[in-house]
């Protein structure tokens, strides 16, 4: 492996980053639109929702890469593969993201919300104020524990042709016909990035001090 | 609706695909499960070398994408002189896979165990394998069946990849027709809706067996 090589694996890393940030940066809010939607019981689409999470959570990374990027041509929608890759990867993690949204949500306390009502405090800012702050802080482990799991499930959009890490590695081992060494760089990357991905939480839990409870 | 009739025309093929993931399945399911059971015990081992050295191989997979790992021993095996079809580098890439889940998982059902039961199993003459057996792993099991259940869904999942290295499984077959008569939509649902029918039954196959086992122990 020469210099070229390891630059071009470090490319495939960049290709990673960016299609997993685009996917959490819409994938998160879309989870909590998703989780707001069954936490408030609205008629039709709780039950569509119920269903959404169900289904995405059995569909294989794959499976959902190759439905987007080949089907949605046939009704006029062409995409690119990054786009198609981003659609994907966001579809599925909303699902995931919905879960652990929903769970914080359910778990919060309810005589905080009462009193927040009972100072007449309009919806958005009771949710703003309110409810927001503390499920985020109870959801941030399982939001990124999922992140580093969308991490993982990148090399799916290879199939599309899209250059991420892995599929960088798979040809840098094609061409120098030993494919170990490119492979554990390419574990290093993906540790790598984990490793930065919870060293943040570290710091975010850090930064917001947990209020002492008497 | 004539694209599904195709599909319908094709239910061979997509058949011997639902064969190829459930088979993968089950042996990836059944192996994973038995030797993260055996390897539970080397991370919770007091020798600090085991421990560490089971530890340093789950971490490893758990920082390892399934696809990066596939491509381990489908292509650097072979360099090492070990051959093996595609079928069983898919089978065995999964299960030295979840083998590292199967084990955290199961170690994380193990601490939540009171000590308590372990030291009244001792108290009566357990020790070594038979306390393992009888004492330590029902209840880990039971207390762990829907977090088995979650990594058996993950199993399914990741079978999906092995689309890559060319195995028979559901979403290889579907690509297969798919490419064929240029019907992508109806394939890939179709392989969708087939996947979620198999999550659904483990769901409910690891509901029934919880609910056996607490009737059981009440």
């Amino acid at each position: 492996m020469n210099a070229f090589d390891y630059w071009s694996i470090s490319r495939g890393a960049l290709a990673t980053v960016i299609l997993s940030l685009a996917s959490i940066a819409l994938g998160v809010p879309l989870g909590l639109g998703l989780a707001l939607i069954r936490w408030a019981k609205v008629p039709l689409l709780n039950r569509f929702v119920i269903g959404y999470v169900s289904l995405i959570r059995s569909c294989p990374a794959v499976t959902l890469t190759l439905l987007i990027f080949f089907a949605l041509p046939q009704f006029g929608i062409s995409l690119d593969p990054t786009p198609a890759a981003i659609l994907a990867l966001t579809i599925s993690t909303a699902a995931f993201n919905c879960e652990v949204w929903r769970s914080a949500l359910v778990n919060f306390p309810r005589e905080q919300y009462d009193a927040a009502l009972s100072f007449a405090m309009p919806r958005a800012l009771r949710f703003r104020r309110i409810v927001l702050p503390q499920i985020w802080r109870a959801s941030l482990p399982g939001l990124v524990n999922e992140m580093t799991l969308q991490i993982k499930s990148t090399p799916a959009v290879a199939v599309i042709g899209i250059v991420e890490i892995t599929r960088a590695a798979l040809r840098v081992g094609a061409r120098t016909y030993d494919p170990l060494p490119p492979f554990i760089f390419a574990l290093v990357l993906y540790g790598l990035i984990v490793y930065v991905l919870i060293k943040t939480q570290r710091v975010i839990e850090r930064r917001q001090p947990v209020e002492r409870r008497a | 609706m004539g694209d599904f009739l195709i599909v319908w025309q094709q239910r061979g093929d997509v058949l011997e695909g639902l064969a190829g993931t459930l088979g993968l399945l089950v042996v990836s399911a059944i192996a994973s499960l038995v030797l993260g059971a055996l390897l539970t015990p080397a991370l919770m081992s007091r020798r600090a070398a085991v421990a560490r050295l089971a530890t340093l191989y789950v971490d490893a997979m758990r920082c390892a994408p399934f696809l990066l790992f596939v491509y381990l021993i489908y292509f650097a095996l072979p360099s090492a002189g070990i051959r093996m079809s595609n079928w069983w580098s898919g089978a065995i890439a999964l299960i030295l896979y979840n083998t590292a889940y199967m084990a955290e998982l199961l170690r994380g059902a193990w601490r939540e165990l009171p000590s308590s039961m372990i030291e009244s199993g001792r108290a009566y003459g357990f020790s070594g394998f038979t306390l393992l057996r009888r004492i330590i792993l029902p209840p880990v099991f039971t207390s762990a069946m829907p977090m088995i259940g979650n990594q058996v869904v993950q199993i399914v999942k990741d079978s999906a990849f092995l689309t890559i290295i060319a195995v028979t499984e559901l979403t290889h077959q579907m690509n297969g027709i798919q490419a064929t008569y240029f019907i992508p939509f109806a394939a890939f649902i179709t392989a969708i809706a087939l996947y979620w029918a198999i999550c659904l039954v483990i769901e409910s196959m690891t509901g029934l067996l919880s609910k056996f086992a607490e009737e059981r122990r009440a």
